[in-house]
């Protein structure tokens, strides 16, 4: 949309007249119920891609392909008879069976349509871990996927700035959500805190970040130098 | 009236008639008797703990008449750092660098178990296991999170350990950091080895992880 005026997104503007009033569901059964029509059109548009469509307690989980998820994401949310507008959350689940593959899941929101839908895609143990980014569709899925990077270890290709979040960078135990973590780390205490409190609290910023760019100028002489040169953290 | 009447004597004489008041008192008195009365707290708030702090520095429980009215957010203005709230390693650097930047004399609490030992729930990855592993603490607060009376008597504890200090004892301001070429440093490993009788919580199996 080239108009650069501010347009509220009223909910349920484009569904069909005849679509009921919103309200909580009642007496919604686990498996089965009305399914949502993304869910189908998707299965006409992508084939294939699409292996599994279930409805658990009414709400629609679509299990598609690996490698073309940033393509089904694209058309979620520029077709319009979708614009699934709004990315809610993006994260990981481990079982604790080992044959289980990992899944990632991506929550999506249609405000115009008032639907939502949830895309998983499997990763079989002993492949990398790896799935396409949807940074370039959402940009608010920047900080979901490096969280979930942090946490899982799954790599997101095509994120332009995939680094740890939550964990320091430099942080070097490994995955904590990941079933084989242990609960309190890998290092014993000590070691976990002499690590900790030898790294430089100030080397965690990159010239990407929009606040450093701000106050480059109000920076301290030797960070700016050190930024100057193209300094990065933590890769 | 002030400046006119400025004294000008250069000795000490004693005139029992004179109405000028005296008092004669031990300067170690004096000078703590003046800190423990203007302790000027650097709120280090990250959890539930800080929300109980807010309340006992507001009017119902009303921290100023301990002298703590002004809350400094410079460590540099600053006397005593109230650690409210769990710490997470990602903040250890930070309140280590706060305590460094604070000026002598200071002094620290530990609000709450978990600043003071991790709280047992908190015993994962993420999370410092007392911040008396980073920083010097003078009063433990128990509790999860205290009431406002209970940081009210961690304050006059800190209070009454400020008045017995000696100006004369200069350990108490001698500022220490770990030297590994030190005879008295001890290694990250001999400490897990010495504490693993003691609960060392990496070698404990009670949730069995």
């Amino acid at each position: 949309m080239s108009d650069a005026r501010f347009m509220p997104v009223l909910a349920g503007h484009a569904a069909a007249s005849d679509t009921p009033a919103p309200a909580t569901p009642k007496n919604v059964p686990y498996h089965g119920g009305p399914v949502n029509p993304s869910a189908e059109a998707l299965q006409a548009r992508f084939g294939d891609a699409i292996h599994r469509v279930d409805i658990v307690w009414g709400e629609t989980t679509v299990i598609v392909e690996r490698s073309r998820v940033n393509e089904i994401v694209r058309w979620l949310h520029d077709d319009a008879g979708q614009r699934y507008d709004y990315c809610s959350d993006i994260t990981a689940v481990e079982f604790r069976d080992f044959e289980r593959p990992i899944e990632v899941v991506w929550h999506l929101r249609s405000l115009p349509y008032r639907r939502f839908i949830r895309l998983k895609c499997l990763l079989p143990k002993g492949q990398p871990l790896a799935v396409p980014s949807v940074f370039d569709v959402y940009r608010g899925a920047d900080w979901f996927e490096r969280e979930c990077y942090d946490m899982f270890g799954i790599r997101f290709d095509g994120h332009p700035d995939l680094r740890r979040l939550l964990m320091w960078e430099q942080y070097k135990e490994g995955f904590p959500l990941r079933k084989d973590f242990p609960l309190r780390g890998r290092f014993s205490r000590s070691e976990q805190l002499r690590q900790i409190l030898s790294q430089n609290p100030e080397a965690k910023y990159s010239m990407e970040e929009l606040s450093v760019l701000e106050a480059f100028d109000e920076l301290p002489q030797d960070m700016q130098q050190r930024l100057g040169k193209g300094e990065r953290v933590g890769e | 009236m002030g400046l006119d009447n400025r004294a000008t004597e250069t000795s000490v004489s004693f005139n029992p008639s004179s109405q000028e008041g005296w008092v004669t008192t031990k300067l170690d008195f004096l000078v703590n008797w003046g800190r423990a009365n203007s302790l000027w707290p650097m709120p280090f708030g990250t959890a539930c703990c800080a929300i109980e702090f807010m309340a006992t520095a507001a009017s119902k429980f009303d921290l100023a008449r301990f002298g703590m009215e002004r809350m400094s957010f410079s460590p540099r203005q600053a006397d005593v750092l109230i650690c409210a709230g769990r710490v997470p390693f990602k903040l250890a650097p930070v309140i280590r660098r706060i305590w460094q930047q604070m000026p002598q004399p200071k002094w620290s609490i530990a609000m709450g178990a978990c600043a003071s030992t991790g709280n047992g729930i908190f015993d994962n990855y993420a999370v410092v296991q007392g911040i008396d592993t980073i920083i010097p603490v003078d009063v433990y607060v128990p509790g999860c999170p205290p009431r406002p009376e209970a940081l009210m008597y961690g304050i006059m504890m800190l209070q009454k350990k400020i008045m017995n200090e000696r100006m004369a004892d200069r350990s108490l301001r001698h500022e220490m950091e770990p030297d590994p070429t030190s005879k008295l440093y001890i290694p990250p490993a001999l400490i897990d080895e010495l504490s693993e009788n003691f609960g060392n919580s990496v070698q404990q199996t009670r949730s069995g992880l």
